[in-house]
């Protein structure tokens, strides 16, 4: 059935429990949906569950931090729909969801979206093979069940992902056949003008960050400089060749490979929404524009946390209040001025958390491979598209995204471009002659989860909406 | 614009004004397509594809017979087979008091002359499409009507329009028209174009376009939404359409099915955006399932809405400008202007040349709209 709420809240990471928190204190009608069984987010998967178990431990500190915003979160009496899947939401604003197989919709005069990040698309010959998978999935697993692989890993990447789930299998018995270091040589000179900014706001995080790489490279066989990599096997994965930017060059047996090159921000919503977007060059990602609140172009409409541009959970619990703030103000149950002083320290908190994100992005910028791919690299994994195919596109016309996803079927299957459409837009850019930015992104086309046909008929038995 | 001289520009690269160049050109005129986005940016890629003669206005079944025969041919126009296959379009009549209006649309048709539509009942209904719900009581059908693949129809009317001679410049909004002596100035971004005719195949925007050659002609806009759900296995070759509901459903070669019927999202026409408005969609998903129940657990991959023009009758407009000596209008086809592409185009290229056709457009002038207007 229809309701309607002061605000709606997707997401119950760290931003949307902390705006959720703030809001509800103020007296807002708050509304929050997740896709998980439990609060926490990705970050903080399942854990209430696991703090207090001695998997809390391996899973490091800044994961038991969650759990007082979890405790928080419980404790503030706001309305929360675990398992809740948001498939469209409409300007205006009303959401539909999605719930134990069935449809309805909220309507809500404010929405923030807190729906957080994906994992950049890693796409590279032999990806799409069984036996290849994501760290963040691998990450998942780990956190969910405790379950790590029963056979040796390998592990692919950069950024400190790749590096602090190695931590974790290792201390949860897991093994790993070796870590294939991807960031390329120069960055510690490239990221240097950005370091004393990164030590004096957060110093903790980079001595975090240095313990995981000397606690690796002295148990795990590392190789530095990986400029290529291809997945190869007949029906899974059977061997990994490499070949760093020296030429070093190896092909090794393989049973799992876990990848992982940095994280963007989900803009699925927003672009659905129609807000405006911007092109972060230093996260190489789109990121909806938004002001110092975290609102959209679009009137009510907020973005906090990773979706807003990959700052981390505690930035992300810190823009989650400080939208909050805003939204309370809007509905008139808080003033101009006293969201303004409430918002003053939260501000400040943030320039510190976020204040090693310029080493951080400098450092552990994509290889140029993960942008444009070889030819015979899958670009689309649902519609099998290569990325010769796209390439072939290109004429005197200079098609973008949305020509090119029309004669070659790229972004038409199921995940909706998620995966295929900076792919897409690269390899047309660089054959092109053109910016990523310029060129932008497919158009969304709703719904944003996949809806059935039966629940979609669902809708129009119930009462029609005010 | 320097260059060879242009005898016309076309505004608008959808498939109507692919069409008028791609005939204008094989006569032998030297046309320019001038589009604002890229071709088929707005009701042609957003199509349903359908090609229909079944249930069409009186006014409109001479030349969509026609352009049905077209169909049959097209891969002689255009090189391809556009992905046309002629399995039929179906209009169900789900209980026996939708078969009236069936019976009396026949006896119309019949009257006048047309064989195109028959009744089928229920048994030869599920023969046709065994996957039918069996409440279903009978049908109308047109055997030769089909579906198409609307990318595959764009690429194939663009190339052939380029391979006649014809120039497309994508990425080039008229913001002007002028008289220049016995020509009409274009104003674009992209510098003025020139050229004694003008073909306005504007669709959503034509009649902005009428209005800056002079001819004021109120036009409704339309956004109509349509479902595309995951691959299954072979379903139905028919296309499907029930009395009193809004569907229209089929499946495309790829295995999805397409669903529409004309519901409607919203429209943003200055930003050129349009939403899709699922309380509404709801409607079509609903029918679909009552007439498919096994299509219940598909799920749906996504959803669109297409903007196109719309006119009071729902009948397009296709001829002369009443005010522009040399300006000619195709636009408005409301909805159901796809089967009519290849027609329609022979058509302005007679206007164009002729100045006059031998093929029926009398339901479609444009001082119809414009006299209404006046008279309101």
């Amino acid at each position: 059935m229809s309701r309607r709420v002061d605000l709606l809240i997707v997401g119950a990471g760290p931003a949307g429990m902390s705006a959720a928190v703030v809001a509800k204190r103020h007296g807002l009608d708050v509304l929050v949906v997740d896709e998980q069984p439990s609060p926490g987010g990705q970050i903080w998967r399942n854990i209430e569950t696991v703090a207090a178990t001695a998997r809390a431990d391996l899973l490091g500190k800044a994961y038991a931090e969650g759990a007082a915003v979890v405790r928080q979160f419980r404790a503030s009496g706001v309305d929360y729909e675990p398992g809740t899947q948001v498939w469209y939401v409409e300007a205006g604003a009303r959401a539909f969801l999605r719930r134990g197989g069935s449809a309805s919709s909220v309507a809500a005069d404010r929405v923030l979206l807190a729906t957080g990040a994906q994992e950049r698309p890693v796409p590279f010959p032999g990806w799409t093979l069984p036996g290849v998978m994501t760290v963040g999935a691998a990450q998942i697993v780990l956190k969910s069940s405790g379950q790590v692989p029963d056979k040796p890993v390998w592990i692919a990447g950069s950024g400190p992902l790749p590096l602090l789930y190695a931590v974790q299998l290792l201390q949860a018995g897991g093994q790993i056949a070796g870590f294939l270091d991807t960031t390329p040589p120069g960055r510690a000179v490239a990221a240097m003008v950005a370091l004393p900014a990164a030590l004096f706001g957060a110093p903790g995080d980079l001595l975090k960050g240095l313990g995981w790489i000397i606690r690796l490279r002295r148990q795990v066989p590392c190789v530095r400089h990986v400029a290529e990599i291809e997945a190869i096997g007949e029906h899974g994965l059977e061997s990994i060749r490499y070949v760093t930017t020296d030429g070093r060059a190896a092909t090794v047996p393989a049973d799992l490979l876990l990848v992982h090159e940095g994280l963007v921000p989900t803009i699925h919503p927003t672009l659905a929404l129609g807000c405006r977007h911007v092109w972060n060059s230093e996260q190489d990602s789109f990121a909806p524009e938004l002001d110092g609140w975290g609102e959209t172009s679009e009137r009510h409409v907020f973005v906090a946390g990773d979706g807003a541009g990959i700052g981390g959970a505690r930035a992300a619990c810190l823009r989650g209040e400080l939208a909050a703030l805003r939204i309370t103000a809007s509905t008139g149950r808080l003033s101009e001025v006293a969201a303004e002083a409430f918002a003053k320290p939260i501000r400040s908190r943030l320039a510190d958390a976020l204040s090693p994100r310029a080493f951080l992005d400098r450092y552990y910028r994509p290889r140029p491979a993960v942008f444009v791919p070889p030819d015979h690299t899958i670009a689309c994994r649902c519609e099998e598209v290569r990325v010769a195919t796209i390439r072939e596109q290109v004429s005197a016309s200079r098609p973008g995204p949305n020509q090119v996803k029309a004669f070659t079927r790229a972004g038409m299957g199921p995940c909706q471009g998620r995966q295929c459409g900076y792919t897409v837009a690269h390899v047309l850019a660089a054959a092109e002659g053109r910016a990523v930015p310029d060129l932008g992104l497919y158009r969304v086309r709703p719904p944003l989860k996949p809806v059935t046909l039966g629940e979609l008929a669902a809708l129009d038995m119930m009462d029609s909406v005010p | 614009m320097s260059g060879k001289a242009i005898d016309t520009l076309v505004i608008g690269g959808g498939l109507h004004g692919l069409s008028a160049a791609l005939h204008l050109a094989r006569a032998g005129r030297r046309v320019t397509i001038l589009e604002k986005s890229w071709v088929g940016r707005h009701a042609s890629g957003a199509s349903a594809a359908g090609v229909r003669t079944l249930n069409r206005d009186p006014a409109e079944i001479p030349i969509s017979l026609e352009a049905m025969e077209m169909w049959h041919g097209i891969a002689g126009l255009v090189g391809d087979s556009c992905g046309f296959h002629a399995h039929g379009q179906l209009n169900i009549a789900e209980h026996a008091h939708h078969l009236p209006k069936l019976e009396s649309r026949l006896a119309r048709m019949r009257e006048a002359g047309y064989e195109h539509e028959e009744l089928i009942d229920r048994a030869e209904l599920l023969t046709l499409v065994p996957a039918i719900s069996p409440h279903c009581v009978g049908a109308l059908i047109a055997r030769r009507d089909g579906a198409a693949d609307p990318h595959r129809t764009l690429l194939a009317f663009r190339r052939s329009a380029e391979a006649a001679g014809v120039t497309i410049h994508e990425g080039v909004g008229v913001d002007a028209i002028e008289q220049a002596g016995d020509d009409w100035r274009l104003r674009t971004p992209a510098g003025d174009f020139i050229a004694p005719t003008v073909v306005n195949a504007a669709g959503a925007w034509a009649g902005k376009i009428a209005a800056m050659l002079g001819d004021d002609i109120p036009l409704g806009l339309k956004a109509s939404m349509m479902i595309v759900t995951e691959r299954i296995a072979p379903l139905l070759k028919p296309v499907i359409s029930i009395v009193g509901r809004p569907l229209s459903f089929k499946q495309s070669e790829q295995g999805t099915l397409v669903i529409g019927g004309g519901l409607q999202g919203r429209a943003d026409i200055e930003a050129q955006k349009s939403f899709v408005d699922f309380q509404e969609l709801a409607k079509g998903a609903r029918a679909a399932t009552d007439l498919f129940p096994s299509v219940s657990a598909l799920r749906i991959v996504r959803t669109w809405a297409g903007m196109e023009a719309t006119t009071k009758d729902h009948l397009p407009v296709i001829c002369a400008s009443p005010n522009a000596k040399g300006a000619f209008h195709a636009f408005g086809f409301s909805g159901h202007g796809f089967q009519l592409v290849p027609v329609v185009g022979a058509i302005m290229a007679d206007l164009v040349i002729r100045g006059s056709t031998e093929r029926s457009i009398k339901g479609f002038g444009a001082k119809r709209l414009m006299q209404q207007r006046a008279a309101a």
